[in-house]
């Protein structure tokens, strides 16, 4: 077993636990730097995976932090995107300046949705911030303007301080070092003072008032973080999509990230990439076994002739090939998550690390407790 | 200048008059316990100091200004910190979490400085957590430090929960029952700690509690609530004997 042995305060503030913590992130740095050359088949969805992580630091920060449960983020991360193209394109303002200003927009429509929902609390605040998503998506729909309306509107190509990204190598290496900073900025609050605020308003908002938290400001803080940080994200998703319609920020998009924070982990940042991580490959890997797994069983059963096999497999293809089943997919995957592993992969890895470590002394009942969502809900 | 003053406290919930006219006077360096039957309003009392509830009438002083109107997160601010009947902590967070929220009124760093970790913000942090220790050290709870609150048993609970409102740096400690659910032994520990924490760290204390022996070896003065009006007022020894608090508890 591994003990950190702590000789200061300072230690405890380090953004990781110890050196080996810290050289195993640097190893996966220099992973993540050498993998567009190693896969250069997935660039695109590596991309993804990194803006969706972004996607899920954001809404990890108001469900899995502050127990505020939202469905209003495809909006935050639309008002991002259509913010940023917008500034970019049709206002011509030099790319990062229309990131900062998509983030800033972003931000500000997270306050105005964070102030009525303080008086809000629990499955009440997450059905405000769906009727948010729902109202957003109509704005995007009638505001031709700005928003091109239901013909859409085409997005060009990232430049960067005069250096374009259009191709997917940089385009990665850009959502990477986004994905970074975004992680850095929020462990940083999570280490300070308005983070454990955060943690306190979701465990006991009576207790966190009367210890001098300010529910409605550090209420609408997490709110405006969050989805600042979702502009952000939006102004990638823009350029990673290439075309922005109302119908790709449905509320679906909402359900996918509280999917991904849930099956990631609902309070840890881990649990946020992990999370975006599944969501992101999770299509890829149903569209490749789409076209595998009926081939494959068609082969196992050809052993009972060749009849068998091609019954078997024209029966499994017209099963796998049918619409709506990748919801379905996802679906399923969330209630087995929420009934065997409710924190998440990020959980199933801290065990998985526990029972190495302590080897032969691992307790099954380390990790027991009383299963609950949320304790604020229970308060009520 | 007073310390401590409640004067004429009254709350309607609905058409229940929970509390009727209750006022009475905290000195500094005092250990002032409130008793009185289940629903007498002596949590209600609490609820009313620590502002999570406004009271119908009735005025509260504290070191001379009247803090009947201030908001409630503002309370720890002026000096008054709580615990609370059925353990209020943060179960998902470690001890030292825990403690250390107490220290949020004593927050410095602004947002921005925090978001980039400024220097600053690690100096004040660590101030923060030498004053932790300082609580963690005083109540022996070096050995949880790192553990989370869900792991721990409800005794060690209850002195985590006092350990995040000592952190505060209070000028008012407000214990509310801190002996229920202890064991003699915890509950004896819990005496001793009272004592410690008027006569060493020189913090006042407010605390509504049942048991009697705990009330009697660690309280100046006494009131005795029931159904919201005050009955009794004095000594231990003195509101025991009073008729009064005897019929409220048995009747007759």
């Amino acid at each position: 077993m591994r003990f950190a042995f702590k000789t200061s305060y300072a230690q405890d503030l380090g953004l990781f636990r110890d050196r080996v913590q810290r050289n195993a992130y640097i190893a996966l740095f220099l992973a993540l730097l050498v993998l567009p050359r190693l896969v250069p088949e997935y660039l695109g969805d590596l991309s993804l995976v990194f803006i969706y992580g972004l996607c899920g630091v954001s809404l990890m920060v108001l469900a899995g932090y502050t127990g505020l449960v939202s469905l209003g983020h495809s909006a935050f991360l639309g008002i991002g995107a259509y913010a940023h193209v917008y500034f970019a394109q049709d206002l011509g303002v030099p790319w990062v300046v229309a990131v900062a200003l998509a983030a800033a927009v972003t931000a500000a429509a997270g306050v105005l949705v964070g102030l009525p929902a303080l008086r809000m609390t629990g499955v009440y605040l997450t059905i405000a911030t769906l009727a948010f998503a729902l109202i957003i998506q109509e704005v995007f729909t009638r505001w031709d303007r700005v928003t091109g309306g239901l013909k859409g509107k085409p997005v060009q190509k990232a430049v960067v301080f005069g250096l374009p990204l259009g191709h997917e190598v940089g385009f990665y290496f850009l959502c990477l070092a986004f994905l970074i900073a975004g992680l850095w900025l929020t462990s940083n609050l999570l280490r300070s003072p308005t983070g454990r605020a955060w943690v306190a308003i979701r465990d006991s908002e009576v207790a966190a008032q009367s210890m001098g938290v300010n529910l409605a400001v550090y209420k609408t803080m997490a709110f405006a973080y969050s989805a600042g940080l979702m502009g952000v994200a939006g102004a990638l998703f823009a350029h990673k999509i290439g075309f922005l319609a109302p119908d790709i920020f449905s509320v679906l998009l909402s359900i996918q990230f509280l999917l991904m924070v849930a099956v990631g982990g609902l309070g840890s940042l881990h649990g946020a990439v992990y999370g975006a991580v599944f969501v992101a490959m999770l299509p890829v890997v149903i569209s490749q076994a789409r076209d595998a797994v009926p081939v494959w069983l068609g082969q196992v059963f050809a052993v009972f002739g060749r009849e068998a096999g091609r019954a078997v497999f024209s029966l499994v293809d017209r099963f796998v090939k049918q619409p709506g089943l990748e919801p379905g997919i996802f679906g399923l995957i969330l209630v087995l998550f929420i009934l065997f592993e409710p924190l998440g992969v990020y959980g199933r890895w801290r065990k998985i690390t526990l029972f190495f470590s302590t080897f032969p002394l691992y307790k099954h009942a380390t990790f027991k407790r009383q299963k609950s969502y949320m304790r604020s809900e229970r308060l009520r | 200048m007073t310390f401590f003053e409640a004067e004429r406290l009254a709350i309607n919930f609905g058409g229940i008059r929970a509390l009727d006219g209750v006022s009475f006077r905290v000195d500094p360096g005092q250990v002032f316990t409130i008793i009185g039957p289940n629903g007498a309003g002596k949590t209600t009392i609490f609820n009313l100091v620590s502002r999570i509830y406004d009271p119908s009438d009735g005025r509260l002083t504290f070191c001379g200004e009247d803090i009947t109107r201030v908001s409630p997160h503002e309370i720890p601010r002026r000096g008054i910190a709580r615990t609370f009947q059925n353990i209020e902590l943060f179960e998902h967070a470690t001890v030292l979490q825990n403690v250390l929220l107490g220290r949020h009124a004593h927050r410095r760093s602004r947002f921005v400085e925090e978001l980039l970790f400024l220097p600053r913000v690690r100096v004040l942090e660590i101030e923060h957590r030498e004053a932790a220790e300082k609580v963690i050290d005083f109540l022996d709870l070096q050995r949880y430090r790192d553990s989370l609150i869900v792991n721990l048993p409800y005794g060690v609970r209850k002195v985590v929960e006092m350990a995040r409102a000592l952190c505060a740096e209070p000028k008012l400690l407000l214990l509310d029952e801190p002996s229920s659910g202890l064991s003699v032994e915890e509950t004896e520990d819990m005496a001793f700690w009272i004592q410690d924490i008027r006569t060493l760290l020189g913090i006042t204390v407010l605390m509504v509690e049942h048991d009697m022996s705990l009330v009697s070896a660690v309280s100046d003065r006494v009131l005795a609530l029931n159904y919201g009006r005050p009955i009794a007022l004095g000594t231990a020894r003195e509101v025991q004997d009073h008729p009064d608090v005897i019929k409220a508890y048995l009747g007759g």
